[in-house]
This record gives structure tokens, C-alpha cells and sequence, in this order.
């Protein structure tokens, strides 16, 4: 029976066994731990590394870990580490070339050491996330090669948020607290104490041969392992209407582009722009946010040269230079730019929007800027001039 | 696909020209023998351990033995690129982007009007449009310069007024006394045109202060924005997409341009800063 079973529980106790296999299938582990006093996503060596018993408390401009009392896990929702940052790094050697005597040379394209891993504890909004970065970066008539390559090698083990922050609003833009899709397993946590279990559902067939593996490694423990019950299903389904219920709805949200499309010409970007400090922490906290420059560099003898592709962000002067200076020269135009990419000309370039409601740009912006505040201002703007009109 | 689109091609220079006080030629010998390109179409030129830029093809579409670009030296890497010489190594990314709109402009009347650095991408456009005469009804060039000294391409310039079948009307903004010529804005120019507005498609190329004109002007002349084209420019660094920093609206001006049809973009064209 349970050798077929599409949804399993496991007690707490034994999840590291889950993460032996998926090390003995020879992935490196990434995942969340407590660093700096944030919940970030790094090099897990096992279990104890997780954030036991360590919950989010998240608001404009704030973010502080807490200690919840309890033996859980995934308690805490996201922090400002993204898994952009490993699917595609803040830097990267892109190629390299040595000119010989004769002043002639030829690109190498570098070599790019991607070895296959494991996401451990990806949410709802991170795997739309990562869908939309396969969009922008995979889906384009130029793919990334480095990219596909470590999207091909990489392993998600998501889990259903029980506990979302106050700026979380994925159920706004077409998401949800509980992952759906394009998962390898998706893990629901449950109870505590003696009752602390996790319901694993595969969502791929890698997911479904780690979870085979995983009933042969614990097979020798029948009790440990069993096929979920009726009982556990209808708690995580309560645990999914208990989050949805926790998260604030952003109504314009759904009107986003017709909002953004009417507001190219708002004054309302300058009482923005008096605010934001142009610091660009929001871009590097999105989980979506693309925009990459390039740096050239030399050795000392002028004969070996590469180049390097980093993260960059619209608030920067330099995003927009021209010869003769930049394009968007006020914070205005780059708050603008900024907003206006995300919500609706996102839509134009890769036919979805650019946000997965995560909160991070909220949470992380030391302005305390709240993209739902400032659309909810612009909404009243523009519904103002239709109506004066 | 192989190689990443973002590792450049190695290509020799065979000729360059000094074209005015800052403005010179490349003439690069393509790796694969020929270099296939639509007029309007640009390339990224990388410089060993400087930088790359997005530079216009500016050669003859129907010579793809030999790839051309004009290039202005205005800053860090257009200074290096100008200090190439016959034999040195150049990184060519590309073609890359939509290019002016040849097909839709058959059996038209067509205007031509470049100001500044804007003849070099207009140019393959002109040849094929001379070239391929009889598919073309009246042609109309437009061209203005700071001064006589700045003008691109002076001997092609009397050639294509030496002919009978294309107008071709230059200006420039000051001049000494030994220049006859007009004095003036581009824009003064467009009157003279002549052609049947609803039957002409325009091509248009300079900075951005002389697009907005000129298409001011053209619609006066009663051509409607779907028949006017113009290149937009904005900071490049892929040129494929994927770095950002071409945005235009909802655009990628690398990608969906750096020709647009007028129409395309006249929502965002006056906004300022985007
Ligand atoms: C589609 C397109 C076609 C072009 N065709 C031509 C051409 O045929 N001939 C020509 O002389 N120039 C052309 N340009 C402009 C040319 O790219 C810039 O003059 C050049 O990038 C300036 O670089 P720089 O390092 O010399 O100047 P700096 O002022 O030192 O610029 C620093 C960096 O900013 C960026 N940058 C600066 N100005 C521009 C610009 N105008 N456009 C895009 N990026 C810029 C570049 O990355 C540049 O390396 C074109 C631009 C675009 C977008
Ligand atoms: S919105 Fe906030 S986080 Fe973003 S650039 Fe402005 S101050 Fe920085
Ligand atoms: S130049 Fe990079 S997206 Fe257009």
C-alpha cells in the first residue's frame, strides 16, 4: 500500500532521514537557517541547522525573528534571501579571452560548476517565483545556458506556509500559501510534541523516486511512515483555510496595470520618491527582479581580460546612462520605473506579472514603503480623474 | 544553440576611415566570411578588456562580404573602438533587433530623415531604397548636421543628389560664410516633401528631440503615425532581452525595436524620464 501512496506522513522525528536521501542522491542541500538574526537560505550540512522553533514577526520597513516555543520548523516565512540568488548568482564570470603577441584573441566561455541541489523549504510564492525567472531567462529566444542548467539540477522541496506575515499577499496575485505545482515534493507541517508530523506529497516523478527511497531507508520502522489519513488530510486543508484567512486582500492588486498604465504622469511619484532613498534594497530582495550588468576587467599586463555579469538594479543612476546622462535622472522616474515594470509592463514583455506577493521589498525597504499603500494611492487617483471626467 | 548568445564573435578590422573630426568607420572582416543583416539592425562591438557597445550596421545589406559601422567617439569604449587599426581584433554580438520597415514600404513614397549619427543606421535603409529604385514610388532624404564640417558620408551625399529620381535636402544648424547651403533645423525641410501623405511611410533617426519634431511635422503633412518609424536608444548591455536595461514601456528596446512604428509608442513617447 504505502509503496503506491501518492501522500505520505512522516513523523517529525525522522525528517532528517528525508534529507540523507536527497544527500545520498547527491544533492547539496540549501536551506533555511538563523543568521545575523534573519531566517536566510544557505548551505545546510542536516536537521539541526533548520530554524526550530524560531518565528517572523514582518512589517514595513521591519523584520525580527522571535522565538515561538515550539519544536516546528517552517514556522517563519520568507526572509531576505531568495533562491534567485542561486539560480542565478549575483555574479558570474560570463567569459574570458588572452590576447597573444599579435594583438588577436578568442572568447572562453567560463567554466560553470553547477552541481545538483536541493532546495529545501521553498513557499508557494518563491516556486511562482522561480516559474517567472524560467519565463524572463529560459523561455526567451536567447535562454540562459547557465540557468537552464542549474534549473535542470535543481531539486524543490516546498512547504505550505502556516504562518504568514502581515506582508505577505500572494492570494492577491494569483497565488497562495499552499504550493500547487512544480514542486519534486511539497511538505505540509503538522501539530507538535509527540504529534509533530509532516504530510509529503510528490509533485514529480524525482519526488516520487525520493520518496520510494525514502520508504526503503525507513522500512525497517512500518509505524514511522504511513499512507496520510483521511484525518491528516482534512488538517492540512484546515492549515491552508487557516493561512488564506490570516492574509490581507490587496483588491487593486487586480486592477494593477489599468492603475499603473493611467499613472505614468501622477504627482503622486514624487511624494513617493520623497521617501524612498533610491538604496535599491527592494530589487535585490525580489525574488523576480532581472535586471544584471556587465564589468570588464584586466590583469596587470593588459593581456587577459573578463567579463562579468552582476546584479543590478533600476534605482541606480547607471541602469539608465546614455552618453550625455542618465534617462531616469529623480528617484521619481525610478520608483516609477520600478513599480510600473512589475505590475504592468511585466505583463507586455513576458505575459505574467512580475510580483508573487512574497512582501520582501516591503519588509526590507528601511523607508518602509508598502507597494500595496502606494497602489492603493494610486488607485484613488486615477478612480478621482475618471470620475471628474 | 551551443555557445551562450552573450560570447562575442572575433572579427579583424580591414579598413578605417576618419569620417569627421569624431566620427569614424570600421570596416570589419566577417569570421564566417559574410555578415547577414536587415538595414536598421545593430551589433554589440566589444573592445578587449574596455567594454561593448550597441552600434547600428551602417554597410550595404547587399554586400555582406564586408561589415560596416559609423561610430561617434563620445565616451570610454566609442574612444577605444576609434583607436582600432587595420588587423586588430573587435568581439561583434548580433544583428540584433527590428530594422526599418523595407517590406511595408514598397510601393510607397518614402522619407528619409536622419539627423547627426542618425544617417549611419539610416544608410543601409537609403542604398536598398536607391538600390531597389522601381520599388519605390517618390524618395525623399532629409539630412541636417551641427555644421558642413559634421557632415557623415559627404561624397555619397552628392551622389544621391546627383540623381534624378530621389530629393535629397540637406541643412545644418550654424555654418561659415563659404557654406550655400541651408541653415536650420531639419524640420523646415519637411514641407518641401511632396509626397501623398496616405501613401508614405517615413523612416526617421536622431536623437530623440528631432524624432519628436519631425513627427509633429510629418503629421501636419497629414502621415499618420502607423507610417512613421523611428530607432529609439537606451542603455544596452545584452542586447537579447535579458539584462533589462533597454526598457521602454512595456518594450525591450533591443528586442521589439529599436525601430518602432510611431504608433507603437506615441502613449509613452512624450512622457519624461521613462
Ligand atoms: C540601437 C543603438 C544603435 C546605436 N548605433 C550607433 C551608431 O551607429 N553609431 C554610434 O556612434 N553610436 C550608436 N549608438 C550609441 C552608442 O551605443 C553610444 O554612443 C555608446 O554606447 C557610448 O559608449 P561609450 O562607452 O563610448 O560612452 P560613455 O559615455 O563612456 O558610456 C558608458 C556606457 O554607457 C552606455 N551608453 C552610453 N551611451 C549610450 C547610448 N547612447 N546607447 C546605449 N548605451 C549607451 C554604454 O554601455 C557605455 O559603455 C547606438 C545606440 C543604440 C542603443
Ligand atoms: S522603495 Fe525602499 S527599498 Fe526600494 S529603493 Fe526605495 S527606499 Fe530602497
Ligand atoms: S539590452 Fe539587455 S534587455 Fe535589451
Amino acid at each position: 500500500m504505502l509503496q503506491h501512496a501518492e501522500s505520505v506522513t512522516l513523523q517529525a522525528g525522522l525528517f532528517a532521514q528525508l534529507l540523507d536521501v536527497l544527500k545520498n542522491d547527491g544533492y547539496r542541500l540549501i536551506g533555511p537557517r538563523v543568521r545575523n538574526g534573519a531566517v536566510v537560505y544557505d548551505d545546510i550540512a542536516n536537521v539541526n541547522d533548520l530554524p526550530r522553533g524560531i518565528s517572523d514577526e514582518q512589517s514595513p520597513g521591519r523584520y525580527r525573528i522571535a522565538s515561538s516555543g515550539s519544536d516546528r520548523m517552517f514556522d517563519y516565512v520568507v526572509g531576505p534571501t531568495s533562491w534567485k540568488r542561486f539560480l542565478y548568482p549575483p555574479r558570474r564570470k560570463l567569459w574570458e579571452a588572452t590576447r597573444d603577441d599579435r594583438g588577436a584573441w578568442q572568447p572562453e566561455p567560463a567554466a560553470d560548476e553547477c552541481q545538483a541541489t536541493a532546495f529545501i523549504g521553498v513557499r508557494a510564492c518563491e516556486i511562482s517565483a522561480i516559474r517567472i525567472l524560467d519565463r524572463v531567462l529560459n523561455e526567451s529566444a536567447y535562454p540562459d545556458s547557465a540557468y537552464a542548467k542549474r534549473r535542470r539540477a535543481t531539486f524543490i522541496l516546498a512547504v505550505g506556509c502556516a504562518v504568514p506575515a502581515a506582508t505577505c499577499f500572494c492570494t492577491s496575485v494569483g497565488g497562495g500559501p499552499s504550493p500547487e505545482a512544480d514542486f519534486d515534493i511539497a511538505l505540509t507541517e503538522l501539530g507538535t510534541g509527540d504529534s509533530h508530523r509532516f504530510v509529503l506529497r510528490a509533485g514529480s516523478e524525482t519526488g516520487r523516486g525520493a520518496l520510494r527511497r525514502l520508504t526503503d531507508h525507513l522500512s525497517l520502522k512500518p509505524t514511522a511512515l504511513q499512507a496520510t489519513s483521511e484525518a491528516d488530510q482534512r488538517a492540512v486543508d484546515e492549515q491552508v483555510r487557516r493561512s488564506v484567512g490570516q492574509i490581507t486582500a490587496v483588491p487593486a492588486m487586480g486592477r494593477a496595470r489599468e492603475i499603473l498604465g493611467a499613472s505614468l504622469r501622477s504627482d503622486h511619484w514624487e511624494t513617493v520618491a520623497d521617501r524612498c532613498l533610491s538604496c535599491a534594497n527592494c530589487t535585490m530582495a525580489c525574488p523576480t527582479c532581472f535586471c544584471v550588468d556587465v564589468e570588464d576587467v584586466t590583469d596587470l599586463t593588459g593581456t587577459h581580460a573578463e567579463r562579468w555579469q552582476q546584479w543590478d538594479s533600476c534605482f541606480t543612476l547607471s541602469h539608465s546612462y546614455l552618453h550625455g546622462g542618465s534617462v531616469r535622472k529623480t528617484t521619481a522616474s525610478r520608483y516609477r520605473q520600478w513599480l510600473t515594470h512589475k505590475l504592468d509592463t511585466w505583463h507586455d514583455q513576458f505575459g505574467t506579472s512580475g510580483c508573487v506577493g512574497c512582501g520582501r521589498c516591503i519588509t526590507w525597504c528601511p523607508a518602509g514603503i508598502d507597494i500595496r499603500d502606494e497602489l492603493a494611492t494610486l488607485d484613488s487617483e486615477v478612480s478621482e480623474e475618471a470620475k471628474a471626467t | 544553440m551551443g555557445k551562450d548568445a552573450m560570447v562575442p564573435a572575433t572579427m579583424r578590422v580591414r579598413r578605417r576611415i576618419q569620417e569627421t573630426a569624431d566620427t569614424f568607420t570600421l570596416e570589419l572582416e566577417p569570421d564566417a566570411g559574410t555578415f547577414v543583416f536587415e538595414p536598421g539592425q545593430f551589433n554589440q562591438l566589444y573592445v578587449f578588456g574596455v567594454g561593448e557597445v550597441p552600434i547600428s550596421i551602417s554597410g550595404d545589406a547587399a554586400r555582406p562580404s564586408v561589415l560596416v559601422h559609423t561610430i561617434r567617439d563620445v565616451g570610454t569604449v566609442t574612444h577605444a573602438l576609434s583607436k582600432l587599426r587595420k588587423g586588430d581584433t573587435v568581439g561583434v554580438r548580433g544583428p540584433y533587433g527590428r530594422g526599418w520597415p523595407m517590406e511595408e514600404a514598397r510601393g510607397k513614397d518614402v522619407i528619409l530623415a536622419a539627423g547627426g549619427i542618425g544617417l549611419a543606421p539610416l544608410r543601409p535603409s537609403i542604398r536598398h531604397v536607391l538600390a531597389n529604385r522601381d520599388d519605390y514610388e517618390r524618395v525623399v532624404i532629409f539630412y541636417g548636421a551641427r555644421t558642413p564640417e559634421d557632415m557623415l558620408y559627404p561624397k555619397e551625399l552628392i551622389k544621391w543628389r546627383s540623381r534624378l529620381d530621389a530629393k535629397v535636402s540637406v541643412t545644418v544648424d550654424r555654418a561659415d560664410r563659404s557654406w550655400h547651403g541651408n541653415v536650420g533645423v531639419i524640420t523646415q525641410l519637411v514641407s518641401a516633401a511632396r509626397t501623398n501623405p496616405s501613401n508614405t511611410i517615413a523612416m526617421v533617426c536622431g536623437p530623440e528631440i528631432m524624432m519628436h519634431y519631425m513627427q509633429i511635422h510629418l503629421a501636419r503633412l497629414g502621415v499618420p503615425d502607423e507610417a512613421i518609424f523611428v530607432s529609439m536608444e537606451r542603455n544596452m548591455k545584452c542586447a537579447i532581452g535579458r539584462c533589462g536595461h533597454c526598457q521602454y514601456g512595456g518594450d525591450f528596446i533591443c528586442r521589439d525595436g529599436p525601430v518602432f512604428a510611431f504608433s507603437e509608442i506615441a502613449r509613452r513617447f512624450r512622457v519624461r524620464a521613462l
